[in-house]
This record gives structure tokens, sequence and C-alpha cells, in this order.
């Protein structure tokens, strides 16, 4: 133990190299893919992802001209995938960015101030746990009606907490180096501290934080769109694909098999890429988790 | 322990308190009128009137929360707008179907998990264990719909062992009724399985590296031995915590398992409520499912003075 | 080189260490570390931390952390196979049995969430020395006792949390000594404690032993410790034996550099030049980057081009060093 810490510099920084391992570059291929498929769906998809094909339903993969084949109203099932990665990045992004916005300062706030202030922050946090993002979303759907937006805001808040209690922990560790409380005696304001000293030191961590949140996210929204709960039709989704093909399960299992395939290696790339963060940011935590 | 404990208990109620505000806030602040949805656009102001009347939601606010929440604890969650029936009943008919799904997928996360976890963590340095890792790293990545899909196409659709759906009462006939929950369960549980094995790897081997195991090993127990005697518990202590917030994760997830297989538990009477704008339906099963949430977390709290003795007699 | 030479105890020594070494992949932590125990003797074991004295403690007890491994040979009185090579579970009946350890830091020794009694008994009841837990658990109050813990009854049924630093190490010494070891091993068992208490350990530590006729192995970079405690002192530097010999021998006319050093920052009355206390100049480098020849060269006032070669062993019997320039000779 001690000897990794008695490193110099320079070899700490040729063993960060190294590092750079697995877990990142297989995450981070697997995260460049669904952005990329999201990116090229913009410009282009190899049918109309919504048009209704009615005179090919469930066409089988590689026929006329579908390479994935089509679903049971006659959709493009490839064109359908990679639209459904925009929705799933997009709401993935609107999601941990209003989690990261509301939860961090809440986190710093709370371990900069401590005493009541911080006790009121985080026992608002500990309620908010017992609000997962599906119960918000379905009720907000129940009182909104479902949509994007609603998913989004649920599945935002939802994740708030997680963002608070890494801000809070990571604050607490900062408050007590020599730079801080160097600048504190030298009178800084409590601001000018937590943008200058603070935010900098625990950015790296809420990064990590962000991409595993990110992998929850894309699990609400398909749980969600698979309930009827996130983006309506006809917007494309992957949650919704895989439950409009579950009674197809015995005659056409691709359908389901496809978007849950999509699912999942999202939710590995991002929850690997944050692992593999972690671990190339923090050497000590190397063989955890 | 008395002190901790009390004070959790405060926590406890003052949480659930604040709960059923919110729960109640958030369905209150809705645009719709139940009294209007109820009789349709066509009703005279007349008749909205006395059908507002009749539900109460002509009454303060604050007057009809407090007659929701005085409720609550006897388990009279109103009557519904929609259906004319009692909300109460209705919980409690489903909450046993919720709860045995949990109860399962819980076990079987467990049983999954802490072999897997501990072998990953001994022999983290060999091949074996790194597989183990990737392994749970992959079910990490399945939702619980997914796995639940995965398994009927293996179990109903190709080997036609197990059905793919439905339920029935334990005391009509148990076979079935074990037969219905298994794949529902497995879904639940493998995939909370891998998340928690994950847990019980970083804590085994962070207790491996404890120096009371070496003073264990120094007194003459092999390395198992030592970690079984010594590490079991300690380790148990940081599992515990997700172990409370995988049963929350657990009792949310059956909201999705329950509707793949069509199990008549919380969560499809929740979508059912939703389906039927019946929100005192919605209002009374989020309530439930949010209580729900709360008392894992106590007991979990409990569980962690039990386990640890530092915790007893502090706070 | 290897070999360091030893006064040969009447009775055969309890332990016998031979060229041991420790290593981590490639580089050597521990290397060529020789020497022999007698029966009811106490050695101490002296060196800057960092030197290589718990390594070689764990090494004795098989316990080194994962990824190190030791080479030589150890060889334990009434154990008839080598240590090293011995299988972990005939290796786990001699732990706690035969050799015994105190480690340095008391807060973190014992099981948090185990009661202090059930922890001493354990060791007995794992040895088969006691018949049964009832028997274990009396004589686990009787250890209590005899460590000198204040109302042992209650001390047994009490989490460690709850004893003081001092407290936590008595009980350690209770486990250590309960199955009546051959030998000790301390490691620093006294320097994470409060100064008040230190002297107190020490003296139960002695007297237990001495009682018992056990053979200790007394790890330390207190000088003074080792004065009051042992007979016998091993100087270890950069993970090797430098100096061997009675205790006022080595301290009194030490010939070795590094031993000269020691001594020198051990006095609190010699002051240099600008009226600072005398330090060894330097810090000890980190395991693995010690130079070779004489690891202390790169800190040593009178090295010279022949120190670049392993210094030999030499000195008359009983007092043994590797320096090519001793203390006392002229160059
Ligand atoms: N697990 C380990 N891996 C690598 N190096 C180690 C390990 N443990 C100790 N060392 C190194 O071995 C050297 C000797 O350590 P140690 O025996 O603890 O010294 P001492 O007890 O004399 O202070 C040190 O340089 C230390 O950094
Ligand atoms: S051998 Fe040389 S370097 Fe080593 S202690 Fe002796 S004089 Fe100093
Ligand atoms: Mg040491």
């Amino acid at each position: 133990m001690t000897a990794l810490e008695n490193t110099s510099p320079a070899a700490r920084g040729r063993r960060r190299w190294r590092r750079l391992n697995a877990s990142m570059l297989v995450g981070g291929a697997l995260v460049a893919l669904v952005v990329l498929a999201a990116l090229v769906s913009f410009v282009w998809t190899p049918h109309d992802a919504v048009h209704v094909d009615a005179a090919h339903r469930l066409a089988p993969a590689l026929s006329d001209g579908y390479l994935l084949g089509t679903d049971k109203f006659g959709r493009d099932v490839a064109s359908q995938l990679l639209v459904g990665a925009r929705t799933t990045l997009f709401v993935g992004i609107v999601a941990v960015g209003v989690a990261a916005l509301v939860g961090t300062p809440l986190g710093v706030l709370a371990g900069m101030a401590g005493g009541w202030l911080s006790e009121i922050v985080m026992r608002a946090n500990d309620l908010l746990f017992a609000f997962p993002a599906l119960l918000l979303a379905i009720m907000l759907g129940a009182v909104f009606g479902a949509s994007t937006l609603t998913a989004m805001i649920a599945i935002g808040v939802a994740t708030i907490p997680a963002f608070a209690r890494v801000a809070r922990g990571q604050t607490l560790g900062v408050m007590h180096t020599e730079y801080v409380l160097a600048a504190r005696a030298a009178g800084r304001s409590r601001l000018a501290i937590a943008l200058r000293h603070v935010l900098p030191n625990i950015a790296s961590i809420l990064i990590v934080q962000a991409s595993v949140s990110f992998a929850i996210a894309i699990l609400a929204e398909a749980a969600l769109s698979f309930l009827g709960f996130g983006t309506p039709p006809p917007t494309p989704s992957w949650g919704r694909m895989l439950q409009e093909s579950q009674e197809l399960l015995f005659s056409t299992p691709r359908l389901a098999f496809l978007p849950g395939l999509a699912i999942a290696l999202a939710v590995l790339g991002f929850n690997l890429f944050g692992d593999g963060l972690r671990d190339w940011l923090d050497p000590k935590l190397r063989e955890h988790r | 322990m008395g002190l901790y404990l009390l004070v959790r208990a405060a926590v406890l109620v003052v949480s659930t308190a604040v709960a059923s505000v919110v729960v109640f806030a958030v369905m209150a602040v809705l645009p719709g009128d139940p009294a209007e949805v109820a009789l349709g656009v066509n009703a005279t102001p007349e008749a909205v009137a006395a059908k507002r009347a009749e539900f109460g939601t002509d009454r303060p606010l604050v007057t009809q929360f407090l007659d929701w929440v005085s409720g609550l604890p006897t388990g009279d969650f109103g009557v519904s707008y929609v259906t004319s029936d009692h909300i109460g009943p209705q919980i409690v008919d489903r909450l046993g179907v919720t709860l045995w799904l949990v109860l399962f997928g819980m076990l079987t996360a467990l049983v999954v998990a802490v072999p897997l976890g501990t072998a990953a963590a001994v022999r983290h340095r060999s091949v074996g264990g790194l597989l183990l890792s990737g392994l749970s790293q992959v079910g990490v990545a399945v939702p619980a719909f997914l796995a639940g899909i995965l398994l009927v196409f293996l179990f109903a659709v190709t080997l036609r062992v197990l059905p793919s759906g439905g339920y029935t009462p334990l005391g009509e006939d148990p076979g079935a009724w074990f037969q219905q929950l298994l794949l529902p369960s497995l879904s639940l549980g493998l995939v909370q399985g891998a998340v928690l094995s994950r847990y019980v790897r970083s804590a085994v081997l962070d207790v491996m590296r404890e120096d009371y195991i070496r003073t264990a090993r120094a007194k003459g127990l092999g390395l198992y031995r030592a970690l079984w005697r010594h590490g079991a518990r300690n380790a148990a202590i940081p599992v515990v915590t997700v172990l409370g917030l995988q049963l929350a994760t657990l009792l949310i997830g059956a909201v999705v398992v329950e509707r793949v297989f069509t199990l008549p538990g919380l969560g499809s009477l929740l979508l059912d409520g939703v389906a039927n704008r019946d929100l005192l339906l919605v209002q009374g099963t989020v309530m439930v499912l949010v209580v729900a949430v709360l008392a894992v977390n106590f007991l979990v709290d409990v569980l962690y003075a039990v386990l640890d003795p530092r915790l007893r007699g502090a706070r | 080189m290897t070999h360091v030479p030893d006064t040969a105890v009447a009775t055969g020594p309890v332990l016998t260490v031979d060229d041991l070494g420790v290593q981590v992949g490639p580089v050597n932590l521990v290397q060529g570390v020789g020497f022999t125990i007698g029966s009811g003797e106490r050695l101490g074991l002296i060196g800057e931390s960092g030197s290589g004295k718990s390594l070689t403690a764990l090494a004795l007890m098989g316990l080194l952390p994962e990824g190190l491994r030791a080479s030589g040979s150890i060889r334990l009185r009434g154990v008839p196979d080598d240590l090293l090579g011995t299988g972990e579970r005939r290796l786990a009946k001699v732990r706690g049995r035969t050799v015994s350890m105190v480690f340095q830091e008391p807060m973190t020794a014992l099981n948090p969430v185990m009661r202090v009694g059930d922890q001493v008994a354990e060791v007995m009841l794992l040895h088969g020395t006691r018949n049964s837990r009832a028997e274990a658990a009396a004589a686990a109050v009787d250890l209590l006792d005899r460590v000198r813990l204040p109302d042992p009854r209650a001390m047994a049924r009490a989490f460690p949390h709850q004893l003081s630093g001092g407290q936590r190490q008595r009980v350690m010494l209770a486990i250590a000594l309960a199955n009546d070891p051959a030998l000790l091993i301390c490691d620093e068992p006294t320097t994470a404690l409060d100064v008040t208490v230190q002297a107190q350990m020490l003296d139960l530590i002695g007297e237990l032993a001495a009682e018992r006729n056990t053979a200790l192995l007394f790890i330390t970079h207190d000088l003074a410790v080792v004065a009051t405690v042992c007979q016998r002192v091993l100087v270890m530097y950069g993970g090797r034996v430098v100096e061997t010999g009675d205790v006022y021998d080595v301290f009194t006319t030490p010939r070795h550099r590094y031993t000269e050093g020691l001594i020198a920052a051990s006095d609190l009355s010699v002051v240099d030049g600008r009226g600072r206390l005398r330090t060894i100049p330097g810090a000890v480098p980190n395991g693995g980057e010690f130079p070779d020849g004489c690891v202390f060269r790169t800190r040593c006032p009178a090295a010279t081009t022949r120190c670049e070669r392993t210094p030999e062993w030499s000195g008359p019997p009983g007092h043994g060093f590797a320096c090519w320039h001793p203390v006392g000779e002229d160059r």
C-alpha cells in the first residue's frame, strides 16, 4: 500500500496511461457507438423510422431492403434503433443535466455550510430517495399525461440525491485541505472558495457520477417507455419497441432481442466507462467495485 | 441502542408525514376535476357541484388532506371516484402478490450475489475472478423487464417448462403459484444479484485487507476460515446498506415485472389506476410504495445497530 | 555473506533463520537475513522505518501481504519442516500455538464486532488447549487479568471500541500468550501508544515472557527500549542485517556506520555544530531503491568507492557487522 503512494509523479503518470484499461476502452467504444448512431440518425436512416409499410409487416432481416426487418406495423427496425439511440441520449442528457445542476450546488452547500443547513439538505435528500424515478414518472404521467418531458423530469429529480451525496462527501474532504484553509484564512468569500477551489477539485468524481447516472437514466427511460410512461408514439424508443414486441416473442423474438441488446450495450457502455474513469482517477479504488 | 432506534423511528415517522404531503400535493395540483371527469363533458354545473359535494372535493385542500391522511393508518384509503370501490381492500389484496415477488427476488439476489461476489474478491487476481466481475457488469446492464422477456423466451417459449405469466393464489394451488412466481422472481433477482455481487466483492476485498483478518490468521485460522469467522459480519455492514436500497429498487422493479408477467400485484393496480384516471387509487398505491421504501430504510438502520456494536449506545 | 554467524545457545535455538529474503516481483525488499533465537532469549530488531523489520517478522509468521514472496529457510523448534514451503494448512497450526505475534497498530488489530473475551478464547479453542467453551472463556478472563486489565470480567464482555489503545494492545498480548508459544514476535508494540503507557506495556511484555521462558523477537526503532528489554540486538537497514551482537557491545562500541548514526541520533545530549540534534542525513529510500554494494553508502559519511561492492561479514564471534570502513578502524 505504501509502496504505491511513495512513487514519483512521473512514475504515477506513466502508470496512469498504462491503466487506461479495458473498462475505459470498451466502455468508451460502446458509448461512442451509441452517440454515433444518434448523430447519424439526424442526417440519415436506411428508411423513414416512423413510416408504416403495410405491405411488409414483420419482414425478416435482410429482406426487401430491410437490414434488420420490420416490426408488426411494417416499420424499419434498423432505422428505429438508430433514432431510438437519439431518444435515449436526449432523455439521459437532460435528466442527468438537471440532476447535476440541482444536486451539485446542494451537495456543495451542505458540505461547506455544515450544521442545520447541511442536515436539512441531506434529510430532504433522503426523502427524495423514497421517490424512485419510476414512481415519480407514473405520478407525473397520471397528472399531466405521459411525455418525454415528464420522463426527463422524473428521472432527473430522482437522480438529484446521488449527485448531492457525492458532492457533499467530496466537499467535506476538500474543505480540510490546506489550500482551502489558506483561502478561508485569507478571507475569501464562500462563493469564491466554492467556485475556485471546491468545484474544480470535485469535478472529476462528478463526471464519474454522471457516467454512472447516465446508465441508470437509460434503464429508467427504457422501463418507463416499456410501461407507456415515456416517450409517446410514434417517436421511436428502445423501451417501447421491446414492449410492442413482447407479444410476438413466440413468433418473432428478434423484435424483442434487438432493442434489448441496444439497451444492455448502452448501459454496459456507460457503466464500464464510469468505472474505468474512477479507477483511472483514483488508483486506490482500483480493485474495488 | 435505545436512543439510536428512537431517533431512527422518529425519522421514519417524520419522513412518512412529509411524503404524504408530497404525494397529496402532486395529485391535488392536477388540472382535471374528478367530478367533471366522472360526469363527462355534458354535465350541468349543478350536477357537477353535487358530485363535488359527494366526493368531498369542494372542501378546502387542507381538510381533504387531513381526511385522507387520518384514514391511512387504519388502511382506509378512501373510495374511488371512478369505480366507487373502497381502495384499501384492493391494495391489501394486491400487496401480497408484490411482497412474495419481492421476497423471492431478494432471496435470488442474495443466493447469486454472496457466493459470486466472495469468489470474485478472493480470486481477484485470477482469470476466474476477472470473468466473474465481467459477468456481473453485464448483468447490471440488463433491465429486469428485459431479463423477464429473455427468461420467458428461454423457459416458456423454447423449453416450455414454465408459464409465461398469470397468477394463482397460494391457497388455491401452491404448485401453480410457485411456478408462476418463479420466472418473475428470477428476472428481478438475477439482475439485482448482479448489482449486489459487485458490492459484496468490494466489501470482501476491503475486509480481506483489514488488520483483524491478519490477527485472525496469526491466531491460526486459515484464510477462508478467518474471512468467514471475522470477515463475514464486518463485510455485511456495507452490504446491508446496499441491500436496503436494493429492496426499494426491487419494489419498484416489481411494478414493471408484474406488467411483463401479468401478475395482479400493486404495480398492475397502480398502472390500471393511471389508465382509468382513478387518481385516488394512484395516490393510495404510490403512498403505500413510498412508505414501504421508507420502512425498508428504517429496517436497514435497525439491522446496522444489530451488526455493528459501535452504533449501539452511540447517538 | 548470507549467513550471519551467531552465538550458539546451549539448549538449541527456538528459531533459526537462514538467508531469508522477501521479494515483490523482481525486487528484493529483504535479503540475506539470518539469525537464531535461543529459548527464553530476547532479541531486539532495530532500524529506521522502511528497513524491512516488519516484512521480516511477517515472513516468519507466513503472513506476508498479497504479492510478496519469501525465500530462504525458517526453522522452528518442534516443527519438523522448514516453515517456508510448508503448506498453509499446516502453517496455520503453528501460528498462535508455537509462534505468535503482537502487531504495531492496536486500534485496528481486533475484530470490531466480536467481544474481547471471545477473541481471546478463540485462539485457545482453535488449538485445543482448552477443552470447552466455558473453560476457554474462564481462561480468557484469567489472561485479561494477567495482562493487568482492570475488571477483566467486564473487559471480556466489552467490544474493542470501548477500550483504549493501550488496553487493546494488552488484549493482543493476552491472545498472543494464550497458548504459551515458544516464540513471541512483537512488532513495535508500543509505537502507537501514549508515552505514559509505553513503559508499563514494555514491563508487562518482559515480565510475562520471562515468567514463561518465551523467546522474544522485539522490533522497535527506539534504541532505549531495546536496551531495557533485550539481551541481543540485530540492526537492519535496506532489508539487510548490518550489525549484530550483545546489546551492550553494539550500543557502546558500534562498528557499522549505520549503527553509529542510529546511536548518535538517539542521543539527545549530542548536538551538531549549529546546535541541532544529530540525525542520519538523507531519507530512507523506498523498498527496492537502495544502492547496490553497501545499502547505506548513499547516506554514509565514511563511504568510499570500495563501498560499491557488498561488504563482507566480519568481526569477532558474537559481534558481527558488514562494513568496509568500520568505526574505530583507519582507512
Ligand atoms: N505490500 C508491499 N508491497 C511492496 N512493498 C512493500 C510492501 N510492504 C512493505 N513494502 C516495502 O518494503 C520496505 C520495508 O517495509 P517494512 O518491513 O514495513 O519496514 P519497517 O517495518 O522496517 O518500517 C519498505 O520500503 C516498504 O515500502
Ligand atoms: S560499507 Fe562503506 S558505505 Fe557502508 S557503512 Fe561501511 S563505510 Fe559506510
Ligand atoms: Mg514496521
